[in-house]
């Protein structure tokens, strides 16, 4: 039993992390104004080149940093659309959200003859190395290493926006352009730069998927992932702690899916009905939480210098 | 005039082309050091431009700015404030969910190390200055907590805290209650002894008599004159901001009032948080009347008018016309039991701005047999319809009918409004703002329209954040506070300093009155 809750618990984690990047790539962007609904697009990105990379060099490590880095490339784009031309940032995210699987399988079956898969890569490691406690129940806890990198940038990122100048920045940019702006704060600078954060950390979001959950790309790898973590985002009111609060529901939604599944668990649900869950979850939770929580008051909105 | 070390401000010969559109046309302002510098103008006579041109929002097409009769070139805010110019905007930029400190902190932020904020340190040279010039404000209050007076002084210290030395003001006292106008003369007094300057951008004339040394009046975007306050009267700046001669008192006859057309009775509406806006109040219009409401935004009026128009539910209490109740049923309903509503926004609520001219004009009206055919619009009628309006009504340019109403002036937009509500010969005319942001010849026409409907024998209710408005239209003022009716005079019974404490919350009794 104590094994089985404990199992419980180092899957929640595992399958949170993903979820906690993107979320976290959602609150730096939409915290600055800009929504990124490309979240999904871009961690999309991030798994293959992850995989990819990690593939080609054999170090997982420089996987991680390139998805970081693809993940940047892709948001580059959604900064210089609604940024910089002051696009509808619904249409190019959406934009990102189709280019992103695009152009990973693209590639993916350039470099690898054809196949829509990656070969299996190598893989970051755990946290107390990859053998420790084998054997005993203290071992489901020995999670991936990315659950904890998780932890360290959600609190960094809370340190950054609350307790820094340039927090203080971001938010009042995504409060209240105008008045930023009058202060003298370079409003798209800002923007622009959170986007790109966005992205990196949708990246890190993506390889934390394919180079310690499933250890190859392959189509699906993502598949909501990234909206799931958007719905953390609006669940978490649009703070670090607040969404990692909710990517640990969700992933508790699919550890259940993966503990209740197994045929030894006494209860026979059909796999498919538990596959459900996580975005049975999210539906739930928007409809009861979008329009209650309270985004930024500019989010969304293109600043245009001199409208009021 | 010459340049010179005496003068904290001057600009020479600004010039400010929007597209073809010349905002400001050759223009000069010489501000005295340690003076309180009024610059008039109507709407839209480039009074904030001319003030966006001097904070490095705009960048001038023409011109010299010197500062203490040194040349300078004012690339963006961040020079400006480097230069020691600070400025209040008409709508103020603070971000609502943060505190008073944050607010003022925002972009030159006290840190200790790798950028992190020192709020501590921050506050306390906050209420430094806070102390110096009696700018009463609690440095930990957020900003949506705070009264609308109070958030002004945020932004007052927000300039202080920069190291301004020159002080631009625009429009500071339109939100403002009458007891608040009188704390920021003061606070700008005690500004000037410090050896500050202030410039005041207003089209008020009477807080102008009352706070400022000197006055430049701008109109069209042209220089027109700079003027010694002392040696002018209202009248004259009147006429030379708009270029003739002005009424500023509404000419009418003492109100004949016939029987109750509209009644409120004991009505209770709901904001959008959920919290009551209007509480238990009551109210009655009689025929041939002006009732005006007189109050501070946020009170409930928004409410009382969106439950009277049937945009809103009422939680309780009813709404009369003619006997008939029509509290929660349908927006058409009400304007088919005749009643019309001037609404406060005209671009929001009033208009739909790509449709054109006449199809604004029939909006309330297309499904009338009169302009339908066959079932279908009949475009020629609403198209002769609103021509004859147009004329009537004077809205410009002429023959507009088949134009997006956007593109009219802000005047005419409202004109065009009027002209279709009061077209539809209601029993009940509501206007709730309906001078706003118009200049003083729009003001005057709008005056003149609601006093002659109430002569035809109309009802008319008018809510306003205008005390003055209130005060000269109406025939009986009625106090909005907190979502309830206060106290209801009839005109001439009361001063405005009266009404002015019980808009802010004070108690309706002897003492108070005597305090004023």
């Amino acid at each position: 039993m104590l094994s089985k809750f404990l199992l419980l618990i180092g899957i929640t984690l595992m399958y949170s992390t993903p979820l906690v990047f993107g979320a976290l790539g959602g609150v730096i962007s939409e915290r600055s104004g800009v929504v990124n609904i490309g979240i999904e697009g871009m961690m999309t990105m991030g798994a293959f080149t992850a995989a990819a990379v990690s593939y080609y060099t054999g170090n997982p490590w420089i996987g991680l940093l390139a998805a970081g880095g693809a993940g940047v490339a892709i948001a580059l784009l959604h900064a210089i659309a609604s940024v910089t031309f002051k696009a509808d940032q619904n249409v190019s995210g959406i934009a990102i959200n189709l280019i992103g699987p695009g152009f990973a399988l693209f590639f993916c079956r350039l470099l690898f003859k054809n196949a829509t898969t990656t070969p299996p890569v190598q893989t970051l490691p755990k946290l107390f190395g990859n053998n420790a406690f084998n054997g005993t129940p203290v071992e489901n806890l020995n999670v991936d290493i990315t659950v904890i990198l998780g932890l360290i940038v959600t609190a960094i990122m809370w340190f950054y926006l609350y307790k820094t100048k340039w927090g203080l920045r971001i938010r009042s940019v995504g409060e209240h352009p105008a008045a930023a702006d009058t202060l003298g704060i370079n409003v798209s600078r800002t923007r622009f730069l959170c986007v790109l954060a966005s992205g990196m950390l949708a990246g890190f979001g993506g390889a934390s998927m394919t180079l310690a959950i499933i250890s190859q790309f392959n189509p699906t790898a993502i598949s909501g992932q990234g909206f799931i973590a958007l719905a953390a985002v609006i669940f978490g009111k649009w703070t670090p702690f607040g969404a990692y609060g909710a990517c640990l529901l969700f992933g508790l939604a699919q550890a259940l899916t993966v503990v209740l599944g197994g045929s030894d668990s006494g209860i026979n649900v059909p796999s498919q009905i538990l596959a459900m869950l996580p975005y049975v979850l999210t539906i739930i939770v928007l409809i009861l939480f979008v329009g209650r929580s309270v985004a930024p008051k500019e989010d969304g909105i293109p600043y245009e210098k001199g409208v009021r | 005039m010459e340049v010179s070390k005496e003068y904290a401000v001057q600009m020479h010969g600004i010039t400010k082309l929007f597209g073809t559109f010349r905002a400001l046309d050759n223009v000069n302002l010489d501000v005295k050091k340690g003076s309180i510098h009024a610059i008039l103008g109507e709407n839209g006579a480039g009074k904030s431009t001319l003030m966006n041109v001097l904070y490095g929002l705009y960048q001038a097409d023409a011109g010299e700015i010197y500062l203490n009769g040194e040349k300078v070139v004012i690339k963006n805010p961040n020079v400006a404030i480097e230069h020691g110019i600070g400025m209040v905007h008409q709508h103020f930029m603070l971000v609502d969910n943060f505190t008073v400190t944050q607010n003022i902190i925002l972009g030159t932020e006290v840190t200790s190390r790798f950028g992190v904020l020192d709020m501590k340190k921050a506050r306390e040279e906050i209420l430094n200055i806070v102390k110096k010039y009696g700018l009463e404000v609690d440095p930990d209050a957020k900003i949506e907590d705070i009264s609308v007076g109070m958030q002004q002084r945020v932004e007052i210290l927000k300039a202080l805290y920069r190291g301004a030395e020159i002080l631009i003001l625009d429009e500071p006292t339109a939100v403002l209650t009458p007891q608040e106008i009188e704390e920021l003369i003061s606070i700008m007094h005690s500004l000037i002894e410090d050896g500050k300057t202030i410039i005041i951008i207003t089209h008020k004339l009477k807080e102008i008599k009352a706070s400022s040394d000197v006055c430049t009046i701008i109109r069209r975007g042209q220089y027109i004159d700079t003027v010694p306050v002392a040696d002018v009267d209202e009248e004259e700046l009147a006429t030379k901001m708009v270029g003739h001669a002005v009424k500023l008192v509404v000419d009418k006859t003492p109100a004949k009032p016939g029987d109750v057309v509209f009644e409120i009775d004991h009505l209770t509406v709901k904001d959008d948080r959920g919290l009551e806006a209007v509480k238990d109040l009551s109210l009655k219009v009689r025929k041939g009347e002006i009732v005006g409401i007189a109050g501070v935004d946020g009170n409930g009026q928004k409410e009382l008018v969106e439950a009277i128009t049937c945009l809103t539910r009422s939680e309780s209490g009813t709404i009369k016309i003619n006997g008939t109740e029509i509290q929660n049923t349908t927006p058409r309903n009400v304007i088919e039991h005749k009643v019309s509503t001037i609404h406060e926004d005209r671009q929001r609520r009033g208009l739909v701005l790509p449709f054109t001219v006449a199809e604004n004009m029939v909006i309330e009206k297309y499904r009338t047999p009169e302009f339908k055919r066959h079932g279908m619009q009949n475009r020629e009628k609403a198209q002769e319809y609103t021509k004859k309006l147009i004329q009537d009504y004077d809205i410009r340019p002429a023959g507009c009918e088949n134009q997006p109403v956007r593109g009219l002036s802000g005047g005419n937009q409202q004109k065009v409004i009027i002209a279709r509500e009061v077209s539809n010969d209601p029993d009940l005319l509501i206007a709730v703002q309906p001078t706003r942001g118009l200049d003083v010849g729009a003001i005057e026409y709008v005056h003149k329209t609601l006093v002659r409907e109430r002569d035809a024998g109309k009802a008319i209710l008018l809510i306003s954040l205008e005390l003055d408005e209130v005060m000269n239209v109406s025939d009986t003022i009625d106090v909005i506070y907190d979502g309830t009716i206060v106290a209801e005079y009839k005109q001439g019974e009361v001063d405005e300093n009266t009404i002015g404490l019980l808009m802010a919350g004070g108690k309706q009794n002897e003492n108070a009155v005597q305090n004023t």
